[in-house]
């Protein structure tokens, strides 16, 4: 599915974000990438949704190198990824059922889109989605008055409509409670599931890492620190990971707290059940 | 300017350049006034005070005949439709020009980081940007009276001039403002339809659009709220509206006449502003 | 998975889409007003693609190009220019001594009711501030109802021509919008201040003037600043009507066909329009 070889990506004179980064991932893969904040990890995302250009190296997706493709197939390649954020990617002022239809845009002529707006066509794709997420009710709500967790439903259900090979998800959920996040990403891991879609997902929270996916990759200063299943992330490595990062050290006693000293599985959350 | 001491104790490096401006300003007043011919001491009470209290005096009472009021209504229902249109018309002309001089999504920024733009596009995106910005300072600078007249000049006398006047030059101010609006607009959500494999175009109908809507509407209206009143000057050039009766009565020195036409531009003047707060409030 | 329905009641949401019947109501009164607006207007596009009409651009454009720009002609500018500035200005300077008394009369937390008044109530004497209050409002909503074009040609009927009527014009129309605002401004002022003076024995006119105006000062002139920018525009404009500035000579110009004086006129208006929104710009940025 994707390809990256020696990326390197450099904002600006010398602010070097990503230094080196070399990744496979197979289609139908699920992949966890943790690392302190600032450590390249949004600006990795952003690579493989093809928002930004590598400086130098590699990327290619789907056996395409990303770099030689031309406007429209760029535009044909981002169809087949679909995109989660943090928040605020969806537009308050419209109502749920246009940010959720927008999932349809790369296939939909100008002249469909507009339409749309006053008329919402394919309307029982939406509806679907959401009621998939489990805000059905909310088809014609205005996007802004929801809650947070909700607006994060609601983009997991724009791509659903778009139904994309690969779903990356840059921290969905760091903005909701922990109960919430849980929920967030069992649904995200259970629809790309059903679908054979390749899952990558940003995650501040180890716990969660460890606990729902298959592949951690650790990431430290726009390099890969490790690339392993989560029976293999020792707390050694963690610390390592998150050195010199004082967010993250509550995180780390906790951790060390639930850790298994025969270097196996975390423990995942309190009164989680899977 | 007059700054309270206070401030001045607080930043003493700023306070020459206080005073400096202080006293560029006075002297910019004195000389203001003394070139507009504005004695102070003498307006209050001199000659000039006596003319202004004689002439509203031959104002009142205002012509109530149903010949004069009849006229006035004709003249407000046509000033009414003047800035109505014009408003419409200048939305109209505002939008395209603003979209084009809107650079982030012509060829530069967050949506243009994932693709080496070709030159000679990006020299296209520039020559657009650089074309509307043109346009729009041309019907911003030229002030409506001046658009009326080379439009009388051009279709004949009537009201349609004036709509075309203050289509024009509010198209300009309002290109402007949309523009800025559209600078402003979040960018997060358009890179997330960006991600979904979104063209330019659903980029604007989906992300930039909604977004901008509730400030063009609001800026929309405060220019409807000075058209209203542009639109009850435009009959001064021949260019429709109570403007003409106006400019009549007041050089036939048909004082109570006039006072009716000016209660007439009130009531319109209010109407307006009244309902341009309510769908203000309604809709923004 | 259990947690999430997926029977969600879509038809039900559907249904509350079209609670609301405003905005049909609203789009029905829209298009009403645009078909009458349309006819009372004589909209009509084709006269703007008739040969006249197109001619009359030709030696508009033709007679514009290029510009005049010959020694003569710019001296002879020279006064009309400063006139413009020196409109605007004292005719601003005019519009703050007219709204801001004004302003303060129609300001009702000044006038008759908020904290200042709160033990007034039982005395009624708020029955006296209340009257002097509806007259400043009703003042300044006909001063500045009223185009400052209109209160021109009328100031030039009163006081002959020149730039005198035109400074009154600008004093009268803008004095009712900056007494406007200037009231709007003073009632969003933060009270608290205010009942500690009255608290410690302070007069009504002392409270305004320690505790009201240094709190609202900044934003009255940034305000006023900007009525500055909208003054040199006016003032510019008001010579149609024969008094002074700029519009003056470009009506002139206009009526005697000569296009290249009416282009170089415009493009001088262009110049002394940005200085001033530059020069306005810089010092409320220096203000807020």
């Amino acid at each position: 599915m994707y390809r990256l070889r020696e990326i390197t990506k450099v904002f600006g004179r010398e602010t070097s974000a990503l230094d080196g980064v070399t990744l496979h991932v197979a289609p139908g893969e699920h992949v966890a990438v943790i690392g302190p904040s600032g450590a390249g990890k949004t600006t990795l995302f952003r690579l493989l949704n093809l928002a930004l250009r590598p400086t130098s190296g590699s990327l290619r997706f789907e056996g395409a190198d990303v770099a030689t493709l031309s406007d429209a197939a760029l535009r044909q390649a981002r169809t087949r990824i679909g995109t989660i954020y943090q928040q605020q990617n969806l537009v308050g002022r419209l109502r749920v059922v246009h940010n959720v239809l927008a999932g349809h845009l790369g296939r939909w002529s100008t002249a469909a889109a507009l339409a749309s707006l006053v008329r919402p066509r394919e309307v029982e794709t939406a509806s679907a989605a959401l009621a998939r997420v489990g805000i059905g009710e909310k088809l014609y709500a205005r996007t802004d008055e929801l809650s947070g967790g909700q607006q994060q439903r609601v983009a997991i259900a724009r791509v659903l409509v778009q139904d994309p090979d690969v779903v990356l998800a840059d921290e969905p959920v760091s903005s909701v409670d922990p109960s919430l996040a849980v929920t967030l990403i069992t649904l995200l891991r259970d629809l790309s599931d059903e679908s054979r879609k390749t899952l990558l997902v940003n995650l501040h929270s180890v716990d969660l890492a460890l606990s729902f996916f298959p592949r951690i990759v650790g990431v430290r200063a726009g390099r890969v620190a490790f690339d392993l299943p989560p029976d293999r992330v020792t707390v050694d490595l963690l610390e390592a990971l998150y050195a010199g990062d004082r967010d993250d050290e509550a995180q780390l006693e906790r951790l060390r707290d639930g850790y298994d000293p025969f270097g196996r599985a975390c423990r995942p959350l309190t009164g989680f059940r899977p | 300017m007059s700054r309270p001491p206070a401030a001045m104790t607080v930043r003493p490096a700023r306070a020459p350049a206080s005073w400096a401006i202080a006293a560029a300003a006075v002297a910019l007043v004195v000389w203001s006034a003394h070139g507009a011919g504005v004695d102070f001491v003498t307006l209050f009470g001199g000659e000039a005070i006596r003319q202004i209290g004689l002439y509203v005096a031959r104002l009142f009472p205002p012509d109530l005949s149903p010949v004069a009021l009849r006229a006035a209504a004709v003249g407000a229902v046509e000033t009414f439709a003047i800035s109505f249109v014009g408003s419409l018309l200048s939305v109209m002309i505002a939008l395209p020009l603003a979209i084009a001089t809107m650079r982030t999504l012509l060829y530069r920024g967050a949506l243009y980081e994932g693709q080496q733009l070709h030159a000679s596009r990006r020299l296209a995106g520039v020559a657009v940007y650089a074309a509307a910005k043109a346009i729009l300072n041309v019907l911003r600078t030229i002030p409506e009276i001046v658009w009326a007249l080379i439009f009388v000049f051009m279709v004949g006398l009537g009201p349609f001039p004036g709509v075309l006047a203050l289509g024009l030059h509010t198209g300009g101010v309002l290109g402007k403002l949309f523009g800025e609006v559209l600078e402003d607009v979040d960018p997060r959500p358009l890179e997330a339809l960006q991600a979904t494999g979104a063209t330019r175009r659903q980029i604007l109908l989906y992300g930039v659009l909604p977004q901008a809507a509730p400030q063009f509407l609001s800026y929309a209206l405060y220019r409807w709220e000075v058209n209203i009143r542009a639109a009850a000057i435009m009959g001064f050039v021949g260019a429709g509206g109570l403007g003409s009766q106006i400019h009549i009565a007041i050089s036939l020195f048909l004082e109570q006449q006039l006072l009716t036409l000016i209660l007439a531009v009130y009531v319109i003047v209010t109407l307006v502003d009244a309902l341009s707060a309510w769908l203000r409030s309604r809709l923004v | 998975m259990a947690t999430i329905p997926s029977d969600a009641p879509v038809a039900r949401s559907l249904a509350s889409d079209r609670k609301s019947g405003f905005p049909w109501l609203l789009a029905v009164a829209f298009a009403l007003t645009l078909v009458g607006s349309l006819r009372v207007a004589e909209v009509d596009p084709r006269l703007l693609v008739e040969r006249d009409a197109l001619a009359n651009v030709g030696r508009f454009v033709a007679g514009a190009w290029p510009p005049r720009v010959s020694a003569e002609f710019l001296g002879l500018m020279a006064r009309p220019v400063a006139e413009t500035i020196q409109i605007s200005v004292t005719g601003t300077l005019f519009a703050v001594l007219i709204g801001f008394p004004l302003g303060i009369l129609a300001t009702s937390t000044l006038m008759w009711r908020g904290v200042l008044h709160e033990r007034r109530v039982q005395r009624r004497r708020w029955l006296l501030g209340l009257p002097v209050y509806a007259v400043a409002r009703a003042l300044l909503s006909v001063f500045r109802a009223i185009p400052e074009y209109v209160w021109a040609f009328m100031f030039v009927r009163a006081v002959g021509l020149g730039p005198f009527p035109g400074v009154l014009a600008i004093g009268i129309a803008y004095g009712g919008m900056l007494g406007k605002v200037y009231s709007e401004i003073l009632e969003s002022v933060d009270p608290r201040p205010l009942e500690t003076l009255q608290a410690a024995g302070a007069s009504r006119m002392a409270v305004v003037f320690y505790g009201l105006v240094p709190q609202a000062l900044p934003t009255f002139v940034s305000y006023t600043l900007y009525r500055w920018e909208c003054a040199i525009r006016a003032s510019a404009i008001l010579g149609f009507v024969g008094a002074g500035g700029l519009g003056q000579q470009i009506e002139l110009s206009m009526r005697m066909f000569q296009f290249d004086e009416v282009l170089t006129l415009l493009a001088t208006l262009f110049v002394l329009v940005a200085l001033v929104d530059f020069i306005s710009g810089r010092l409320r940025a220096r203000l807020l």
